[in-house]
């Protein structure tokens, strides 16, 4: 889902980035707020960005016949909103663009906003849906990871056809185009990268009920269900 | 059930890595005699969309540092994913051990 270093255009780059911006600066105003009333829960948001840097640093194949690597960042927007994961996303962006050539400088506000602001909210807005309709925890958690891996990629495909619309079919076509690389390719990751939340879920909530209770994420009924 | 779901979920997403690679069949060589290569990733195929759709476009801005080979590009992902994983590792053997010592210390001092 990175947008390679160098093609968006200036005016994209400085309007993804300006929208990025605030989010970025709250999520980290927040984060401090927070560590500085529950410094507790320090390990589990250490837990939420680790995840995301596993996550985002694994190439997996798919049916498409390229590759491409999940977010991580469902995990960290159920536990602690998805402003949080602003700041987050950035940071395992900066290191890919500055270290890998993945991603770029340029580019990086596109990449904030699809993989640390879009899909994150949406993760959080799938998982109190879920909640609200009642369904199983472990189901709320993997349709709130994936559809955020989703559309995060979505997000990407709609960057790119606003900056390269079809000279023929304009946006429509572009989009089409650029979602069939992304959006299908990331089927299967999304479900991934899904099932692989639920996991890390149910260890939490094994083993850091508690913590997981304080934050109103879940309660031990919940999980028991 | 309960019991088994975190196996099953794992062995679910190797299979959905393995599945593509069992697959995804590589096609026979293009006229010019090219190895046409398969599981490249997206973000490449991407800048051959744009390519395709705007050729006149140039990228205006290169990376700063590029990883000298694929050799010292995967190092780098296998340092983030190792760092991910190791903390992870530890703060999960830290939560099993404190959850134990607690159920430990409840059955010694019930209250």
């Amino acid at each position: 889902m990175h947008i390679m270093e160098g093609f968006l255009p200036v005016k994209h780059a400085i309007g993804w980035s300006a929208a990025s911006a605030p989010f970025v600066a709250y999520g980290l105003y927040s984060l401090k707020q927070r560590i500085k009333e529950k410094p507790e829960q320090r390990m589990l948001l250490g837990v939420a960005a680790a995840f995301t840097f596993v996550l985002s640093a694994l190439k997996m194949p798919s049916v498409t016949g390229s590759c491409s690597h999940p977010t991580g960042t469902g995990l960290g927007a159920v536990l602690f909103g998805p402003v949080a994961m602003a700041p987050i996303g950035t940071v395992v962006l900066l290191f890919q663009a500055i270290l890998l050539a993945h991603g770029g400088l340029t580019t990086l506000g596109a990449n904030i906003f699809s993989m640390a602001i879009v899909g994150p909210f949406a993760a959080a807005a799938v998982y109190r849906l879920a909640k609200s309709a009642r369904l199983p925890f472990g189901l709320s958690i993997f349709l709130a990871a994936s559809l955020g891996d989703l559309l995060t990629y979505v997000t990407t495909s709609v960057q790119l056809a606003l900056a390269f619309p079809d000279p023929a079919g304009g946006f429509t076509a572009s989009f089409a185009k650029f979602a069939t690389v992304f959006a299908v390719t990331q089927i299967p990751l999304a479900v991934s990268e899904g099932l692989l939340t639920v996991v890390v879920f149910n260890a939490l909530a094994r083993f850091n009920l508690r913590e997981l209770e304080e934050m109103k994420v879940v309660t031990a009924q919940e999980v028991q269900a | 059930m309960k019991r088994y779901q975190n196996l099953l979920m794992l062995i679910a997403v190797v299979a959905l890595v393995a599945f593509p690679l069992w697959m995804v069949e590589k096609p026979a060589p293009g006229p010019d005699g090219n190895e046409v290569e398969i599981f490249l990733g997206a973000d490449d195929q991407a800048k051959d969309v744009i390519g395709r759709i705007a050729p006149e476009y140039k990228p205006w801005f290169k990376p700063l540092i590029e990883p000298p080979s694929a050799e010292i590009g995967s190092l780098l992902f296998a340092l983030q994913a190792a760092l991910g994983a190791g903390f992870i590792g530890y703060c999960l053997g830290m939560s099993v051990t404190r959850a134990k010592m607690r159920r430990e210390s409840d059955r010694q001092a019930p209250c």
